[in-house]
């Protein structure tokens, strides 16, 4: 069993059922990425995991232990941390609140916290003073993601950090998301730009109607003439 | 020359020390409508209401330390009750949050549910306060009535006009800073205050960072009913407690908090003061002025008052329509009312 799990996941928003005997998971130090079309239900998959909607079968796992039955703030205590895709930092608070923010539950001295994520975003350091709601959107992203680790988190959970971004930000991001996978953070992520994503992926899941279609490692699936027909354009 | 100060005093008289006063009484008014509007996500029609009772429990507890023959002369007593009806504001606002904001809360209940649910709580505090000391005015301000009578200015200057400058005035004016000056410490300084700004800012995000929305719901009450209390005491001793006139400050306290901004602290402050001197200097009259000002017999006969006092909550009334129409955002950016 992986060391952050989703087995079985079946549920949805309380209507019909969305996910459909669903399993992801990621190890400590990879990244995982959940891939496919518009309405595969993969924000959704990745919810389920951080416990934002009900499974009614299937468990979660993290470290061995059953975490099904916790809240999302019972499992930010348990080390998964959470970037959603929309509405990532609060707008009117500085950089650098944003980050205290992202360290509440915390009782003892963030600043080494701190000083990690300004060395991995330096962008963040210069603007430390300057309300989040200000940045531009890719740097939006790195508040929203520093905020993230400042729980310093096992499991980062990312649901399309690169949505709105141009690509040269999108590279610049992976890079980082990639720096913190190598520091030993299990990182789980959704993304609609799949063909870079299974790039830097040690583990990709193929979602199509909350079924999973296609699991294998990132570079294996780029190979799959069936996946990069279906999936990637050619 | 010496005319031109005798307008110039007179003005000060009428206009900018009554309004300084009145404007700071708004403020603080405003800030625990702003407040709660801002965290809570709803207008509390309760608000003026919560005044009166805090400002009732000051009161007794006023009448209590007289009673002990318990003075901090000159200040008036009621500072020294002040903590006191803090207090029982403080317990009351809790109990209404226990009992009925919570439930809605709880029901993820729309703004405009909170909002009936508040006129409910209004006209419960309403009825609470007139049946505990009873609808009629309530003069409790004692100690030193003034900090400069008109009479020695006149004596020290020399002019024929002189500014009074009441002890009430002066400790409004100083309260609402030390007041403004704390709570932005609080909102900008603190690891609390910042949560709340934070909840305030996006409910969702605050969740997954582990802030604990009903521990933000209960600092927000207790900052709340502190405010409350301490407009409603200045505002009292400025002029007089009584029930109705605290019901009828809800208007000025919305126009405020609306001018500035709902949900912003420092358009609320702002918008007490737009309000209280839009109020002040339309409904004064500026006859004895003009007389001073203008050269020679143009002095005007009429009583150049623009609005009768009794009408003066038609400009809070006006100002919120404008404001409404115009930029519902208000002067620096809130949300929309």
């Amino acid at each position: 069993m992986s060391f952050l799990s989703g087995d079985n996941m079946t549920g949805g928003y309380g209507g019909a059922d969305i996910l459909h005997d669903c399993t992801i998971g990621v190890e400590k130090g990879e990244i995982a990425v959940i891939v496919g079309p518009n309405g595969a239900g993969k924000s959704t998959a990745m919810k389920a995991v951080f416990g934002m909607l009900n499974i009614h079968q299937g468990a979660v796992h993290l470290d061995g232990a059953d975490i099904t039955a916790l809240s999302p703030q019972d499992r930010v205590a348990k080390g998964m941390s959470f970037v959603p895709q929309n509405q990532n930092v609060f707008t009117s608070l500085s950089v650098e609140e944003n980050l205290e923010m992202g360290a509440f539950t915390r009782k003892d001295d963030f600043s080494g916290t701190l000083a990690q994520v300004f060395d991995l975003f330096p962008i963040l350091k210069e603007k430390r003073r300057q309300p989040a709601g200000e940045l531009s959107g890719g740097q939006r992203q790195q508040v929203a993601v520093g905020r993230a680790l400042m729980t310093q988190p096992k499991v980062l959970m990312l649901d399309e950090p690169t949505a709105g971004v141009s690509p040269i930000v999108m590279d610049e991001l992976f890079d980082r998301i990639i720096e913190v996978a190598q520091s030993g953070v299990a990182i789980l992520m959704v993304e609609q730009n799949a063909r870079q994503a299974l790039n830097i992926a040690d583990k990709g899941y193929v979602l199509v109607q909350g079924r999973n279609r296609y699991t294998d490692t990132g570079a294996a699936l780029l190979a799959n003439p069936d996946v990069r027909r279906a999936f990637l354009g050619g | 020359m010496d005319d031109i100060f005798n307008a110039l005093i007179l003005l000060s008289n009428f206009v900018i020390v009554p309004g300084m006063a009145y404007g700071s009484q708004l403020a603080i008014g405003a800030l625990g409508v702003t407040l709660v509007f801002g965290i809570l996500r709803f207008s509390n029609f309760a608000h003026g209401d919560t005044m009166a009772f805090g400002t009732m429990a000051t009161i007794l507890f006023t009448w209590l330390l007289q009673g002990w023959g318990v003075s901090i002369k000159p200040l008036p007593t009621a500072l020294l009750a002040l903590p006191f009806g803090i207090a029982c504001t403080v317990a009351l606002l809790l109990l209404t949050d226990r009992w009925i904001y919570r439930f809605y809360r709880r029901q993820r209940a729309a703004p405009i549910v909170f909002l009936i649910a508040s006129v409910g709580v209004m006209f419960i505090l309403n009825g609470l306060v007139r049946f505990i000391i009873g609808p009629n005015d309530q003069r409790f301000a004692d100690g030193e009535r003034f900090i400069m009578k008109a009479r020695e200015f006149k004596r020290l200057t020399g002019l024929s006009e002189g500014v009074a400058f009441k002890t009430s005035q002066g400790l409004t004016i100083l309260t609402a800073l030390i007041v403004a000056i704390v709570l932005f410490w609080f909102l900008n300084r603190t690891r609390a205050g910042k949560s709340m700004r934070a909840y305030s800012d996006n409910e969702d995000l605050a969740l997954l960072s582990g802030i604990n929305p009903e521990r933000v719901v209960l600092i927000t009450w207790t900052i709340t009913a502190a405010l409350a209390t301490i407009a409603g005491v200045l505002y009292g001793l400025d002029k007089s407690f009584k029930p109705f006139t605290y019901f009828q400050l809800l208007l000025p306290i919305f126009a405020s908090a609306i001018v500035g901004g709902l949900g912003n602290p420092l358009g609320a402050i702002a918008g007490g003061f737009v309000v209280a001197f839009s109020e002040v200097t339309i409904t004064y009259a500026y006859r004895k002025f003009l007389a001073y000002a203008i050269p020679g017999d143009w002095a005007p006969e009429g009583l150049v008052q623009l609005l009768s006092t009794d009408y003066k909550f038609a400009v809070s009334f006006l100002i919120l329509v404008l404001v409404l129409l115009l930029r519902p955002t208000g002067i620096f950016g809130g949300r929309t009312a």
